[in-house]
C-alpha cells in the first residue's frame, strides 16, 4: 500500500512541477546576489544570506531559509491536503476502500507518502542550493564561519547541513499533520490546504504578538528557524530539541484525530 | 448452482439526522442470482450499496457478504467482490492499464505475478484491449465505464455489485455488456445490479428487489412477479362481439383488445370461434415488471408498515 502511494505521488507530474517551482526563488535570489554583489547586512533578510557572498558553501542553508516561511509550507499543505480529500473528490476513494485498501492502512500510506515528499523536497532544495552556491559564489576551501565567529571545517558544515535538512523536514511534519487531518474532514482538497495554511498564518501572527506570549512556546511555527542554532559553536541544542518535541506532539495528536475521524466516517464521495 | 446466501441484510437502517435514508431492509441474494435492485433516485439504493461494501456504516442492523459480517470481515470478503459504485473513477493522468495495476496493488488478494495477465484478460473482456497508453482523461464516458467494469472483474469475483453499469454506453455497448454479464453469470458469478432501467433489469435479472423511500417493498423471483394473471388477451377487430359471446367473462376492453377471464387460450379461442367472432391473436396476460414496480411503489407511499414486514415472504 505504501509503495502504491509513493508511486502515485512521484509518478504525478504535478509533484515535480511543485518541487521545481519551489527552487525558483532561491535560484533567483542567488543570481541577483551574484550579479549585484549586494548582500543583505548581517542580521537582515533571510538568515545565512549575508554570508553567502564570501562563502557559497552556506547557500543550501540560505535556500532552505528562503523557502521555509511560506513556499515550503504551501507545497506541503497542498500535497497533504490532497491526500484523502483529493481521492474523495476524484471518486477514487470509494474504489480504494472497496478494494479493500483498509482505512488505517490507507491513512498510514498517505502519511508516509507526505513525509517522503517533504524529505525529497527539502533535499532537492538543499542540493540545488549547493549547486547554485558552488557555481555563483566564492567557495572557501577550508570551511566557513559559524554564526558565533569561530571557524567550522568543511566536514562540520556538511554534517550540520544534513542535520539542518532533517530538522527542516521535521518542522514541516506539523503542517503536514494539520493538512492531513483537515483532508479527512472534507471532500475538498483546496479546503484542507487552505485550512492548514490558515493555522500557519494564525501561528505566525500570534508569535509576533506580546499578548499571546503565554502560548508562544506551543505555536507550530515557533521553532522553525531553530536550525540556525546548529551553526553556532558550540551547537545550541535547546530550541532544536524543543522544536522536534513540539512537532512530535502535533503529529501524534493530529494523526490520531485524523485516524479517529477517517475510520468511523461514512464515505459518500 | 447452490442456494448459499451471498448478500444478506437484517433490519438494515441508515439514518442521517432525522432522515431515514434506509429504513430496515432485509435483502436476500443467493448464489447464482442476477438480482435487480430497483428504486427511484433518492430511494436509498446507493446508501444500501455503500453499506454492503463497508463505505457507509449502518446505524442499525447487519450486513453479511458471502456469509461473513461486514464491515468487520472486509479484508477477507471484499477481494472476492467486484464493484462499480455510482460511476467509474480513475486517475486521469495515468493510462487505463496503470490504473488497473495501481488498484490491484492497493489491496489483498491480487497476486503480483498474475497481474499483467489478469489486466490483459479484463481489458479484452470489456473491449478495451487496443486502448494503449492513452491517459484516462482522454477516454470517452463509455470507455471509462468499460474500464470501471474491468476494474471490478480484475480478481474474478464471486459477486459483482454493479450500480448502473450501462450508464454512458451506446446501444451497441449496452448489448455487449449485457452479454458479458450473462456470460459471467453462466460461469457462476452472482450479480447484484442496481438500476432504474426497468427494461435492463427485466432482460437480465432472475430476482428483483424494489426499494421505495428506504424500504424494500418487494423482493421475489422475476418469474413469480410476472407470472400469468389467469386472464387471456384476445386480439380482435371487434371487441364488442367478444363481450356478447362470452358474457360476464370479459374483464375489460380497449381498442382492438379484450381481456377475458380464463387461463386457457385454446378454450377461449374455441368459444369465440364457435360464436363466429374473428380472432387475430391470443396471449396469456402477464403483468410487466413496470406494472409490478409501479403498483408496489405507489402503495408504499401512503402505507406505514413495520420495517421489513412486507418484504418477508
Amino acid at each position: 500500500m505504501i509503495a502504491v502511494e509513493l508511486r502515485k505521488l512521484f509518478r504525478r507530474p504535478r509533484t515535480w512541477v511543485t518541487i521545481g517551482l519551489l527552487n525558483g526563488l532561491p535560484v533567483l535570489v542567488a543570481v541577483l546576489l551574484a550579479l549585484t554583489d549586494l548582500a543583505p547586512r548581517p542580521g537582515e533578510g533571510p538568515v545565512f544570506l549575508s554570508a553567502v557572498l564570501t562563502n557559497g558553501t552556506l547557500y543550501p542553508l540560505a535556500a532552505l531559509a528562503i523557502v521555509l516561511p511560506l513556499f515550503l509550507p504551501i507545497a506541503v499543505s497542498v500535497v497533504a491536503g490532497e491526500a484523502v480529500a483529493g481521492e474523495a473528490q476524484a471518486g477514487t476513494l470509494r474504489y480504494l476502500l472497496a478494494r479493500p485498501a483498509g482505512r488505517t492502512r490507507l491513512l498510514i500510506a498517505k502519511l508516509v507518502a507526505v513525509i517522503a515528499f517533504v524529505l525529497v523536497t527539502v533535499v532537492v532544495v538543499a542540493a540545488v542550493g549547493y549547486l547554485t552556491g558552488q557555481l555563483l559564489f566564492d567557495v572557501s576551501p577550508i570551511g566557513g564561519t559559524a554564526l558565533s565567529g569561530t571557524t567550522l571545517t568543511s566536514q562540520e558544515i556538511a554534517g550540520r547541513t544534513l542535520l539542518a535538512i532533517g530538522y527542516v523536514t521535521v518542522s514541516m511534519l506539523g503542517v503536514a499533520a494539520f493538512a492531513l487531518f483537515f483532508s479527512t474532514l472534507t471532500d475538498s482538497p483546496l479546503g484542507a490546504t487552505l485550512g492548514a495554511l490558515a493555522v500557519l498564518i494564525a501561528s505566525s501572527l500570534l508569535f509576533t504578538l506580546d499578548a499571546a506570549s503565554a502560548f508562544a512556546p506551543y505555536l507550530p511555527t515557533r521553532y522553525w528557524l531553530a536550525f540556525v542554532d546548529l551553526f553556532r559553536d558550540p551547537v545550541l541544542w535547546r530550541d532544536v530539541v524543543r522544536g522536534v518535541a513540539l512537532q512530535g506532539v502535533y503529529v501524534v495528536v493530529l494523526v490520531g484525530a485524523a485516524w479517529a475521524n477517517f475510520t468511523t466516517k461514512d464515505v459518500t464521495s | 448452482m447452490s442456494d448459499d446466501p451471498v448478500i444478506q441484510t437484517a433490519g438494515l437502517v441508515k439514518r442521517y439526522g432525522q432522515l431515514r435514508a434506509v429504513d430496515g431492509i432485509d435483502l436476500d441474494v443467493r448464489a447464482g442470482d442476477v438480482y435487480g435492485f430497483l428504486g427511484a433516485n433518492g430511494s436509498g439504493k446507493t446508501t444500501t450499496v455503500r453499506m454492503l461494501l463497508g463505505l457507509v456504516l449502518p446505524t442499525r442492523g447487519e450486513v453479511r457478504l458471502l456469509g461473513e459480517p461486514m464491515p468487520r470481515a472486509a479484508r477477507r470478503v471484499l477481494p472476492r467482490v467486484g464493484a462499480l459504485i455510482e460511476g467509474p473513477a480513475h486517475y486521469g493522468h495515468l493510462s487505463g492499464r496503470a490504473n488497473l495495476a495501481l488498484l490491484d496493488a492497493a489491496g489483498p488478494g491480487g497476486s503480483r505475478r498474475t497481474r499483467k495477465a489478469r489486466i490483459d484478460t479484463v481489458l479484452e473482456q470489456v473491449g478495451l484491449a487496443g486502448v494503449g497508453r492513452k491517459p484516462v482523461k482522454a477516454y470517452s464516458l463509455g470507455m471509462r465505464q468499460r474500464l470501471g467494469l474491468g476494474a471490478a472483474l480484475l480478481r474474478r469475483p464471486e459477486l459483482l455489485v454493479l450500480d448502473e453499469p450501462t450508464n454512458g454506453l451506446d446501444p451497441q455497448g449496452i448489448h455487449e455488456i449485457r452479454d458479458l454479464l450473462l456470460e459471467l453469470h453462466r460461469g457462476g458469478t452472482t450479480v447484484f445490479l442496481s438500476s432504474h432501467l426497468l427494461a435492463e433489469v427485466e432482460q437480465l435479472c432472475t430476482r428483483v428487489g424494489v426499494l421505495d423511500r428506504g424500504r424494500l417493498v418487494l423482493q421475489d423471483q422475476l418469474a413469480t412477479l410476472t407470472a400469468p394473471t389467469g386472464a387471456t388477451i384476445v386480439q380482435t377487430p371487434d371487441p364488442g362481439r367478444v363481450r356478447a359471446a362470452l358474457d360476464g367473462r370479459v374483464l375489460r376492453t380497449d381498442g382492438d383488445r379484450a381481456v377475458v377471464r380464463g387461463a386457457d387460450p385454446a378454450e377461449v379461442n374455441a368459444a369465440l370461434v364457435a360464436a363466429g367472432v374473428p380472432v387475430t391473436g391470443l396471449a396469456l396476460e402477464r403483468p410487466t415488471l413496470e406494472e409490478v414496480v409501479l403498483a408496489a411503489a405507489s402503495t408504499s407511499a401512503d402505507r406505514v408498515d413495520a420495517p421489513g414486514e412486507r418484504s418477508r415472504r
